[in-house]
Formats: structure tokens, sequence, C-alpha cells
């Protein structure tokens, strides 16, 4: 059997503040995602979510334990891996064509085949007619279909997700949860996605980790079998998503607490 | 009932808003014109009318119309030193050159100590202390060094550009958007593309801002460097009609600068416009 796609093995992370103390952000942290499998991670703010993902990327290097990405080590940024941040990364000085097409020219793409495959992207994330306008003149919603579009158009075999849609209003999140499913069903990639919403996570995954408040590590994992294609506007009102819900709220509320607890000590 | 009387039940359309609204902008643009020009005849009138009465002394503080005789002599005749515009365009000769190797050189050491921290670290303290130098004291040292022509004037002006382009500069390549420069590198980007890609447009908008102030400063330094010594220019003929205690000619010199100074600003605005044509336009209020 191949390796799996992404292994954290037993990772620790710490970090420098800027006043020179040393930080742990992740303790002994263990988790495996197999090729096409959708991840999700969910836990109480400032828990070192996001920090998982910057590990994978080579963004930022494991401080022990390893970290490795289809069977190697991660030492540096992976050609094969996508990311979609939680704030607005586009580009706002480029067109949303140059920053859908910026990552194949990046990535040393013709010209002309990088412009035909952004203009297939745009279309596809149903932006067509909007290539030409900047990022200023979009709504959150329409930006977050480029930053999908600019990430999806490298044909990531990794795609990591941080908090993607947690500044769209509610409606407008369940809409781009059913789009990313719907991408991510055509090529099935491997998916990370971070969030603090739990029904996000059950949504969209097939596996959802709990993480313990700060410094975070795994507290529980439970496989998500509910049927695929999901439906993202029906799917939270089906019994099993309910119980599905009941049961992982019970672990992560525990969580949520204490970090609220340990903030009001600080 | 007396609520719902006809005149309180006007139906407006929105081509009838705008066209109101579009009379009061006009309104209002006319109105900020006339009192712009009011204040300037006050100014001009009350200048002209103390000097004619002997409030003030036209020896010293000149009068409006000496002025403008003083600018029409040196339109049709010439200065002292020759046609007027050989001077203009003398000044603005340093001045341009004075700005342009002034903000090349200091966008390039922004951008580079901006992207390199270690060197950034070293430098910083000489930065400060060259900093921390009035540029004008400068003027007289490279006068001596560079002689009474052009070069000594362009030095001048290069070092009271290179500063403010630099410090800004810097500061917006070190303001770029991290999540943005972990984007680009994610997406494939090689250290000089993310420069060319993110950290620079993102600092263009701080280096523009530098640019539009240190015109100024480059028309300062080449006055300054004039009057401390040259055979043409502004400045020097400020500087002549100070020997021959001629109030009318300095505020004539003075009048030309302003003129210069104001095209110089609007053709960087019109410059700016052009090129940073991302930026989101404010929406006009109603």
């Amino acid at each position: 059997m191949a390796p799996p796609v992404i292994e954290l093995i037993r990772v620790n992370r710490r970090f420098l503040t800027p006043d020179g103390k040393s930080l742990t952000a992740l303790r002994d942290f263990t988790m495996t995602v197999e090729a096409g499998q959708f991840v999700a991670i969910v836990g109480p703010t400032g828990c070192g979510k996001s920090t998982t993902l910057n590990m994978v990327t080579g963004l930022a290097p494991a401080s022990g334990g390893e970290v490795r990405v289809m069977g190697k080590p991660v030492t540096g940024i992976d050609r094969r891996i996508g990311f979609v941040f939680q704030t607005d990364a586009l580009f706002p000085w480029k067109s949303v064509l140059n920053n859908v097409m910026a990552g194949p020219l990046f990535r040393g793409v013709a010209k002309a085949t990088a412009r035909a495959s952004a203009m297939d992207w745009i279309t596809r994330v149903g932006l067509a007619g909007f290539e030409n306008h900047y990022p200023h003149q979009l709504s959150g919603g329409m930006r977050k279909r480029v930053a999908l579009a600019q990430t999806f158009i490298n044909k990531p075999e990794i795609l990591l997700m941080d908090e993607p849609f947690s500044a769209l209003d509610v409606q407008t999140r369940i809409l781009m949860q059913g789009e990313l499913l719907k991408l991510w069903s055509e090529d099935k990639a491997s998916v990370v996605f971070v969030t603090h919403d739990l029904d996000e996570a059950i949504a969209l995954a097939d596996k959802v980790y709990v993480l313990t408040s700060g410094p975070g590590t795994v507290k529980s994992s439970y496989d998500i079998d509910l049927p695929r294609p999901r439906v993202t506007e029906e799917i939270r009102y089906e019994p099993e998503f309910i119980a599905l819900s009941h049961k992982i709220w019970n672990d992560l509320r525990e969580e949520v607490q204490k970090s609220h607890g340990v903030k009001r000590e600080s | 009932m007396s609520s719902m009387s006809p005149t309180l039940e006007v139906v407006r359309t929105d081509s009838e808003i705008e066209a109101a609204a579009a009379v009061a902008r006009v309104r209002r643009g006319r109105m900020v014109l006339a009192w712009q020009l009011g204040i300037l005849l006050f100014i001009l009138g009350g200048w002209e009318l103390a000097a004619r009465f002997n409030f003030i002394d036209p020896f010293f503080f000149a009068q409006p119309s000496a002025i403008v005789l003083r600018l029409v002599t040196w339109i049709r005749d010439g200065t002292s030193l020759g046609p007027l515009w050989y001077q203009v365009w003398v000044t603005i000769e340093e001045a341009i050159l004075g700005f342009f190797w002034g903000a090349v050189a200091g966008v390039l050491v922004g951008i580079a100590l901006g992207r390199n921290k270690f060197a950034a670290d070293v430098f910083s303290v000489y930065i400060k202390v060259a900093n921390a130098i009035p540029r004008i004291v400068l003027a007289p040292i490279f006068i001596m060094a560079f002689g009474l022509g052009m070069t000594s004037k362009v030095a001048v002006s290069f070092v009271m550009v290179f500063f403010v382009v630099f410090a800004n500069a810097f500061q917006g390549v070190r303001e770029a958007d991290k999540a943005m420069i972990a984007n680009a590198q994610i997406l494939g980007a090689s250290p000089w593309a993310v420069t060319r890609n993110v950290v620079v447009p993102s600092a263009l908008s701080w280096i523009f801002a530098s640019l539009h102030v240190s015109f100024g400063f480059a028309i300062v330094g080449a006055v300054v460097g004039e009057l401390l010594g040259s055979r043409y220019g502004i400045g020097q003929l400020i500087a002549i009609a100070q020997g021959s205690f001629d109030a009318a000619g300095m505020f004539a010199g003075m009048i030309v600068l302003i003129i210069v100074a104001l095209i110089a600003d609007y053709v960087m605005s019109t410059l700016e416009s052009k090129i940073v044509r991302w930026r989101p336009q404010p929406a006009a209020d109603m």
C-alpha cells in the first residue's frame, strides 16, 4: 500500500515570542491523511490548528518529531501543495485573471497556456465576465472563489485550508462549502481543512480531529461516514449529522471551556 | 391629514435625484472657486494698497504690480543672466537629475535592505547618523567639491530626495502582507518573483507618497545650491536680486519657483493615478 499522503508523527512546535520567550504551540501531535481523504481539524481558538498546516507547507519547521509528505520528510515548500488562507491573500494590484494566472506563471508555464487555463478556472468558479475586475471590486464570497481558482489551477495533490470561509456570512459560507466539495470531487486531492466551526467540519470531512486547547494535541478523532455527494445546504438537518455533531461537541466543549478559563486567568 | 399635503408627497425618480445632485455639485464647485479668488484678490489688493499708501515699505516688501512688471520684463527682455526660460530650465534640470537618481537609489537601497533583515540591522546605525545631518549643510561642501556648475546642485537634490524615498521604500517593504507573501511562495514564486509581484507593488503606494513630497525637496536642493553659488538658475536670480536690494526681483523669482513646483506636483499626481490603478476609488458621498 502507498504511504499516507501526510504524516505528522509526534510533532512538537515551539516558537519564540517577540519578547524572546519560548512558546509551545503543538506537542506530541500525530495525524495521518490518506490519499484523497478530506480531513478537518477543529479546536478552540489559539490551540495551534493553523500551525499544523504551516508545518506541512514547510513554511514553519517542526521543532521535534517528523512531518512527512508522500512518504518523504518535508524540507521546503512542496509544489504539490495548495493553500487557501483565512485572510485575503489575493494580490490587490492584479486583476482576477492575473491573480489566477499567477501560480502557473510562477511555475514557468507559458503565458498563453496559463491564460487559457486561468480563463477555464474562472469560469468553473462562476466568475466568467469578471476577469478584468480587481479584488476590491468583488464581494467577499467572490474573492474566495478567486482564491479557490488561484489554488486549484496548480492542480495540488494536497490542499491545505486555514479557516478559509470564516470571514464570510453564514449563507455565503454554506454556498462556498458546496462549491468546494464540487471542485474537490473532480480532482480528489487530499485535504486538511482547519476550522473552528464544527458543523462545517462534519459537513465537509471524512474524518474530524478534535484538538485540545493550547499547547494543542489530538484529543480524539471521528470518522464521518455520511454519504457523498453531500448537499451542504441540507446535510445539517439529517439525523446522523445531528447525532455526530452532538457527540463531537461534547469533546470540543470541554476544550473550549478550558481555553477560556486559561484566558481569564492570564 | 395636513401631513398628506401635496408638497410633502413629491415622488422623485432616480434621474431627478441625480440631476439635482449634479446641479448642487456644480453650484458648490463655483462657490469654492469664488471664495478662493476672493481671498487671493483680498491679499493681493491689500498688499498693493498697503504699499501704495506706505503702510509697508515697498523697498523691502515690494508690491504686486512691481512684481508683475518684473515678470513681464523677464519674459520679454530676459534677465541679467540671460533668458528667463534658460534659468528655469537649469533649475528644473538640476532638480530632475537629483530627483531621478535620488529616487532610483532610494528605492533600490530601500527594497534591498527591506528584504534583508541582517543587512538592515547592520546599516541601521549609519542610516540614522546620515539622516541626522541637516541635508542643507551639505550644500557648501558639495559646491566646494564639485564647483559652481550643475553637479553640485544635482548632488544636493540627490541627498534631499534619497533619504525620504529610502525611508518610505524600506517601510513599504516591511509592511508587505505576510499572508500575501506566503501565498505567492506556495503558488511557486521564487524570492525574486516574490519581490517583483508582491513586495514592490505593495511598497509602491509608500514610494509614490514619498516621490510626491520629494520632488519638492529636489527643487529646494537645487535652489539652495544655486543660492550658495552658481552661474545660472532661479536661485541665482534670487541671489542677485538680494545682492542689489531688489525686492520685486526676489518675489518674482519666488513666483517662478511656485509655478514650477505646482506643475511638477500636477505631473506627479497624473503619473501616480496612471500607475497605481488597482487602488479602490472612494465612493462619492451624497
